[in-house]
């Protein structure tokens, strides 16, 4: 991209930005001030693609001439210590497609969806805006500074620049954004299962797939990525079909149509497999598989939104802004900051931004198109999912999503709750879609995947031949459950290293990441956390999401504001003060929104909203005898849910604070002379490749 | 023409890591080869790449 621009002569360069900033304001104008009327979904993709081109061309050259001073003279970590398998110099292309495969999961996919209820305007403006000024600073400026200590991660970077405090916040803060992180993941996958054989059987199907593919890339041709992912994807797609069959087969059906908390113990089940068999059988060729499954189904996306160019029907905004959204409650402010993390701020970025990808730069130069670039393009990803929910009928939307604990369990009463909001839907609308879709009903799907592969069906068939609706939500289900389970599984994964790591301090053996029992006993612990959230969350008659989902959004904003920590003090220490507002400005939003939020989630008298009042009301009606049956029996295990969550909430507040005092007490101690942990910086070695590389 | 697919295909491995024991191989060519050691296996390399690859934070939300 600024390649092409700086080769431009300067009137021709000056004229092209003139009309993308003009396009821009004008696609913007179009989506923000339109009211009442139907705005064309190709106004979302060009007011995005503009916003990011200009963010891109100034914003990010500013960061990286003058903020962080990029110095193409400067030998990258990959370049000192080349060992040609972790430290590798490569092809910026090459560096940008790995880093965005790793960085684009599921997140942006399911955030924009809930964020809807609020109407499309909250969540696209966050999107863009916390893209363009947050997120893709905070990967920048992450990367950037993990290149500069030898390719350290941000645990690492977070002890050397904060303290043996900021170190171990970071630690079990990262551990524990990951356990709930998988519990909502793995209820968007349970919900989007429930009493669906096609789709059960279309996800079960790939775990098998996975593991042939696994034997054929070890066994029989080693490391043939392209000849495995191939024969992966012929299969993946024989077994969305085959699901079909097995749904209409009178007897093979009932063997995959479960209910959610049996599905979550199943997930569960396999969590636990996945994690302590080895990666080549199942994570590695499922990881190949998704990430070609995701990058193809991404770009068709884009290319049908583009041709067919869908009206949105979603208001701009929608009464819910008030807090009484039925897919989760709390206001506008501060939620839908939290519910879009990813494709906004995402701050587990900044853990792939000081993994990996910093080992592979061979150009310091390349951290703004990688750091800054790759996060646009995720942000992108962002927009289309909201497009996506927004061209679907609202009412149906809202049919979809709202679990049955707030609009009623009967389609009847659902859809007369629903119409009275303002979004008439019929039951007669709900049970054809359903049927067209392959499915026995759509109600009360709620984590937006199944109204996300509702969304992308209709696009997809209107776009690519209207006869297959059933097999393209099927598809959908299972690219999104294929990129979901890689999660859980790799996620699983880290966490287990991180808890053997920690143990490893007060029982030795238990530190060795390959002692089979350590392995065993590490996997356990993990996959009993995240699956105690998940398998309590198919219980909540709220729909777990309600609670999960913001508690998840808190915790990855934390990690956000955690990296942007690192990174001001960075800039301090360096001399650089009168550029910490690139840093500050964003990680100063992020403490705000996630301390209102935190707050309402602890104290807010709203059931649906503070944990601590719902405990207190459900255990008064218990104590009163007001709650039977069913009610009665879960009624203990939900209190204790709600009393655990809002001391997860208070954890994350804390952490948040300890770190935003660290940080302010050493840039005060850098900044006044006095002592503090020194800039780990490592010193200038001069580049051996020729500077323009 | 067939220049261009050939250098789309290259591309294509590169990106997917198809190719990536070749580049080992050159690597190794250009660093190793005179410690008197030899190569791994493609088998073996494999192997190590997979091991290493999964062993921090590779997948995000």
């Amino acid at each position: 991209m600024a390649t092409t621009t700086q080769t431009l002569p300067k009137p021709v360069s000056l004229v092209v930005w003139i009309a993308v900033v003009a396009l821009g304001t004008f696609g913007l104008a179009a989506i923000a001030l339109n009211r009442g009327e139907s705005v064309d979904a190709l106004w979302f993709i060009v007011a995005a693609v503009c916003v990011y081109a200009v963010g891109y061309r100034f914003y990010s050259a500013f960061l990286a001439s003058k903020v962080l001073a990029l110095d193409p003279t400067r030998a990258t970590p990959a370049e000192r210590f080349s060992d040609g398998r972790d430290f590798m110099p490569t092809n910026r292309w090459i560096v940008f497609g790995h880093h965005f495969a790793a960085i684009a999961g599921p997140g942006p996919l399911i955030g924009p969806t809930l964020a809807a209820q609020f109407g499309y305007l909250p969540g696209t403006l966050w999107i863009l805006i916390g893209a363009v000024l947050g997120g893709c600073v905070q990967d920048f400026v992450s990367l950037f500074c993990s290149i500069r200590r030898d390719g350290r991660s941000l645990g690492q970077m977070a002890r050397d620049e904060l303290g043996p405090i900021g170190g171990a916040v970071a630690l079990i803060g990262v551990m524990a954004i990951m356990i709930i992180l998988i519990a909502v993941l793995g209820l968007v996958v349970v919900n989007a299962m429930r009493h669906s054989p096609w789709a059960t059987s279309t996800v079960a199907a790939t775990i098998p797939i996975a593991v042939m593919i696994g034997l054929f890339m070890r066994h029989l041709r080693p490391g043939r990525v392209l000849e495995g992912t191939a024969i992966g994807v012929v299969l993946l797609l024989a077994a969305v079909f085959g699901g079909g069959w097995i749904a209409d087969h009178p007897t093979l059906r009932a063997w995959f149509d479960y209910d959610a908390p049996a599905l979550a113990l199943m997930v569960i089940l396999y969590g636990f497999a996945a994690a302590v068999l080895p990666v080549w059988l199942l994570l590695a060729p499922r990881d190949y598989l998704s990430t070609f499954m995701k990058i193809g189904t991404i770009v068709a996306l884009a290319v049908a939104i583009v041709i067919l160019n869908p009206t949105v029907q979603m208001p701009a905004l929608t009464q819910f802004v008030d807090g009484t959204g039925p897919i989760f409650g709390g206001n506008v402010f501060p939620f839908v900051f939290i519910t879009i993390a990813c494709g906004a701020i995402s701050g587990f970025h900044s853990l792939i931004a000081s993994g990996t990808t910093p080992k592979l730069l061979a150009s310091e130069r390349d951290a703004r198109f990688i750091g800054y670039g790759a996060m646009a393009m995720e942000s992108f990803v962002a927009i289309m999912a909201m497009v996506a929910a927004c061209v679907l009928d609202p009412g149906v939307f809202f049919a979809i999503n709202s679990p049955a604990g707030v609009v009623g369990a009967d389609p009847a009463t659902a859809v007369a709750t629903i119409t009275s909001w303002g979004y008439p839907v019929t039951v007669d609308q709900m049970s054809t879609l359903a049927d067209e879709m392959g499915e026995s009903t759509l109600f009360a799907r709620t984590g937006g995947a199944p109204s996300l592969a509702v969304g992308m069906a209709s696009i997809f068939s209107s776009a690519f031949g209207n006869s297959l609706l059933s097999v393209w939500y099927h598809f959908a289900i299972m690219f999104e459950a294929l990129f979901i389970l890689t999660t859980v599984d790799a996620g699983t994964r880290v966490a287990r290293f991180m808890l053997q790591d920690l143990l490893g301090n007060v029982v030795r053996p238990m530190g060795r990441t390959s002692w089979y029992p350590s392995v065993l006993i590490c996997s356990a612990l993990v996959v009993a956390g995240w699956g105690y959230f998940l398998y309590y969350g198919t219980l909540d008659p709220l729909g777990g999401i309600n609670s999960l989902w913001p508690l998840f959004g808190i915790a990855n904003q934390m990690l956000a504001a955690i990296a942007l920590c690192v990174a001001t003090t960075v800039l301090v220490k360096s001399g650089r003060a009168r550029y910490a507002w690139v840093t500050v400005l964003p990680l100063g939003w992020l403490v705000a929104v996630t301390t209102a939020a935190a707050w309402e989630k602890l104290f807010s008298p709203d059931l649906r909203v503070g944990f601590l009042s719902h405990a207190n009301d459900l255990s008064a009606k218990l104590d009163a005898g007001a709650l039977t049956g069913t009610a009665a029996t879960q009624a203990p295990q939900l209190i204790f849910n709600d009393r655990l969550d809002a001391a997860l909430t208070l954890f994350f507040l804390t952490t948040v604070w300890v770190l935003v005092v660290e940080t302010a007490r050493i840039c005060h101690a850098s900044l006044s002379g006095r002592r503090c942990p020194p800039l780990s910086e490592t010193p200038h070695v001069p580049t051996r490749a020729a500077v323009e590389g | 023409m067939v220049v261009a697919l050939r250098r789309i295909w290259a591309l294509l491995r590169e990106v997917t890591g198809d190719d990536a024991y070749e580049r080992y191989l050159e690597h190794w060519r250009v660093g190793h080869a005179a410690d008197g050691t030899a190569p791994l296996e493609r088998a073996a390399f494999y192997r190590e790449e997979q091991r290493r690859k999964w062993d921090g934070v590779r997948r995000c939300c």
